[in-house]
């Protein structure tokens, strides 16, 4: 089976050409289940791969062709499949596949309902290479194909100036992401003479701790661009304005996770950087707690997902930068499912409802739409980390690793943004299903969606419930024994602590220690249900009143609600700047380059209008100068040779 | 034997006759035969050059069949263009002609 691993981006690819080829024309509405089939196919391969992996391949490169040789350099079109990458693929395939079931119902009634199903293989395609590539510059293909499919989805609908706008700040700020990536592909090259993650990570040694510190940090900006951390997390918020399984796909479940990835990918080097990995659990933890205050406050429904997302995002950096790569990697599995899960069915109540995503003016929707409001409440208990769901096991790992590690105050972060978070949770999933309705006309049409769309929600939540049980028991699970076979970042337990003090995963799973697990459970537990039970008093009894609450922090709340005005910041701050400086540099362009060639033809032209005087287009005159130009060399040739010039 | 000089009299006689309807003809046809009438004043002179100081293989003679080869591959063009010159125009006088005068 791993000697197909290939077939997995190529279906996705097969089904991007024929959709984009022949969609349009004849295809129309057939393109939906063509995607659907091809990922779907996929993810079956990738289940196969998967449990070869398991069954003991841990690591096998599958080169397709060499893309580059020259000389000593040399980089390979080549699939490294290992555990990473394994789970990786898994989850993209088999999430993606919901994803497309889910969109046939969802944007059956869109015009641009091909456009849709090539650009979302494609977006399947790029990411599955990113996730397969054994070396820095494939990966760097595939990070800049979900960049632009992210473009393309975020701005589907370009008619509006919204989605347009949103598309191009995304891109924008991924750019300066992959700024930073390419300063780290570069410099890495520079100092190891390959991108092979092979050949890099077993000569980190040879790297003095300043330069790899460079490297990683210039890797980091690339994974705080597309994993939206700060402070370059603003477009995710934005990109809400593409369609919502764009939104679950991309900026939830897969692409968003890809910085997270690189980072665990990159373990070795940032293991021997010095402090680059206190930087990342730092930057994690303050996106963190950043995005959930102001998710508390959010009254679109996407949105509130979107800094959902920015902060969940922000607990996987954070469990990176404590040193536990495989707490990391457990949350972005079990998050793809449940926050999939959470914006397909905010998509679908947006879809009963008609397009409105104002959660003020829903309410008691789940008389009108029962199985989602199930799964949202299931995702919803996951997301707010309630045992026995997924994210329990997975979020309580990372804060429990903060604390272990020694890094108390990035536990405490986490703790208290566990609370945070189930507040925001439960205020959104009451608003949206509980209460009396609050918009008569909008509740009266409201009506369940499709099965095409409810069965993979129901597939999704039965996820979202299960995908915890990978990593039980806590420490010990099957995923503790299956990922430090390819993080390259295992240390004999003996030797945890020589490690430039930084604490790194053991090698062998450890006996899970129980009375430590129920203790830091309890405690974020505890922290969750306050946060849930707050919820519920707030805004199911109005004790204490929401809206008086607003008024007595009303500074803080508009904070909140106007999102610490970031936006704003960035706009004149940094954008105004560089609007200034591009209209400089336009000026200069145009009157300074541009003005100096045109002055030089027009020196030309002044030169040829005096020429041409010379061209009177009678022969006899070119003859006649014929003949005069030979006898001036036969005077001067004769006046030489016969010594008459001669000195 | 007739001496060097006196081909080499007749051949820049030749030449110069030839330069001369070049410059003061205007009929196009009349300055082509001219422009041949030179190339056979300078095929006589390298004749004469050969036979006077050439070696055995008288390459001085097998450069006279290129400059042949040449001039009717010239001939022809030119007489092609004055041909449809004169389809354009009903002339062949050259200074009638001034079209890409700049």
């Amino acid at each position: 089976m791993i000697g197909l691993v290939w077939v997995i981006p190529a279906l996705p690819l097969a089904a991007f050409l024929v959709n984009g080829l022949f969609g349009r024309r004849w295809l129309r509405h057939w393109t939906g289940p063509i995607a659907s089939l091809a990922v779907g196919a996929s993810a079956v391969v990738a289940i196969g791969v998967f449990a070869e992996v398991v069954t003991g391949q841990t690591r096998t490169i599958v080169p397709l062709y060499e893309w580059i040789g020259v000389g000593d350099f040399r980089v390979d079109v080549a699939a490294l499949v290992d555990p990473l990458s394994s789970v990786m693929l898994l989850v993209v395939t088999v999430v993606s596949f919901l994803v497309h079931v889910y969109s046939i119902g969802y944007m059956e009634h869109d015009d641009g309902l091909p456009r849709f199903f090539t650009w979302m293989p494609l977006f399947v395609f790029v990411m599955l290479l990113l996730v397969m590539a054994d070396n820095y510059l494939l990966m760097f293909v595939g990070w800049e194909g979900v960049g632009l499919c992210s473009y393309l989805l975020i701005g589907f609908w370009f008619e509006r100036p919204e989605p347009a706008g949103a598309a191009k700040k995304a891109f924008i700020m991924n750019r300066i992401g992959d700024w930073g990536y390419t300063i780290g592909m570069i410099t890495t090259f520079l100092v190891f003479g390959s991108l092979d993650f092979e050949r890099v990570f077993e000569h980190v040694g040879i790297a003095s701790q300043s330069v790899l510190l460079l490297i990683c940090l210039a890797f980091f900006l690339g994974a705080a661009g597309k994993s939206a951390q700060l402070p370059l997390y603003s477009w995710l918020p934005d990109a809400m304005e593409g369609p919502t399984p764009v939104s679950a796909l991309i900026h939830a479940a897969t692409m968003v996770t890809a910085g997270v990835y690189l980072v665990a990918r990159s373990m070795p080097l940032f293991a021997a950087a010095g402090p680059a990995l206190p930087i990342v659990g730092a930057v994690g933890a303050v996106t963190a707690i950043f995005a959930a205050t102001i998710a508390l406050v959010q009254v679109d429904i996407k949105r509130v997902m979107a800094y959902s997302t920015v902060s969940q995002l922000g607990y996987m950096f954070l469990a990176l930068g404590v040193g536990a790569p495989i707490a990391a990697m457990f949350h972005l599995a079990t998050h793809a499912f449940f926050k999939a899960l959470l914006f397909l069915g905010s998509g679908s109540v947006i879809h009963g409802v008609g397009g409105e995503q104002d959660m003020r003016r829903m309410g008691g929707l789940r008389r009108k739409m029962p199985t989602t409001y199930l799964t949202m409440v299931i995702a919803g208990g996951a997301l707010a980390a309630l045992p026995p769901l997924a994210g329990f096991w997975s979020k309580d790992e990372i804060v429990g690793a903060a604390f272990l590690n020694g890094f108390p105050i990035l536990w405490a972060v986490g703790v208290f943004t566990g609370g945070l978070t189930a507040f925001y949770v439960t205020r959104a999933i009451w608003l949206t299903f509980h209460g009396e309705p609050r918009d008569q006309q909008l509740y009266d049409h409201a009506h369940e969606s499709p099965r095409v769309m409810t069965i993979p929600l129901l597939a999704l939540a039965a996820g979202s419930v299960l995908a915890g049980f990978i990593g039980f028991p806590p420490g010990n699970g099957f995923i503790h024994a299956f990922l430090p076979q390819a993080l390259g970042t295992c240390v004999e337990p003996a030797n945890l602590n020589t490690l430039l003090g930084y604490l790194l995963d053991a090698c062998a799973p450890e006996q899970t220690n129980w009375t430590e697990f129920l203790a830091l459970a309890a405690i974020s537990t505890a922290v969750g249900i306050g946060g849930i039970l707050l919820g519920l008093s707030m805004y199911a009894r109005g004790r204490p009143d929401p809206a008086a609450i607003t008024r007595a922090t009303s500074p803080a709340y508009t904070l909140l609600v106007n999102r610490y005005f970031v936006d704003e910041l960035y706009d004149h701050r940094i954008v105004d700047a560089a609007k200034a400086f591009a209209g400089a540099s336009w000026a200069f362009d145009i009157h300074i380059i541009d003005g100096l060639v045109n002055r030089l033809g027009w020196l030309f032209g002044l030169a040829g209008s005096g020429l041409r005087r010379a061209q009177t287009g009678i022969v006899g005159n070119y003859a006649l100068s014929i003949v005069a130009g030979l006898l001036a060399i036969m005077v001067v040739y004769g006046g030489y040779a016969s010594g008459v010039f001669r000195r | 034997m007739v001496p060097l000089g006196a081909y080499l009299a007749v051949s820049a006689t030749l030449f110069f006759i030839g330069t001369a309807g070049v410059l003061m003809r205007r009929n196009a046809v009349v300055i082509l035969m001219c422009v041949e009438l030179m190339l056979n004043a300078a095929n006589l002179a390298l004749v004469a050059f050969s036979r006077r100081f050439g070696s055995v293989d008288q390459r001085g003679s097998v450069f006279v069949t290129f400059v042949f080869v040449i001039a009717a591959a010239e001939v022809a063009v030119g007489l092609a263009i004055v041909l449809s010159a004169y389809r354009n125009r009903p002339t062949v006088d050259v200074d009638e002609i001034h079209a890409m005068r700049g």
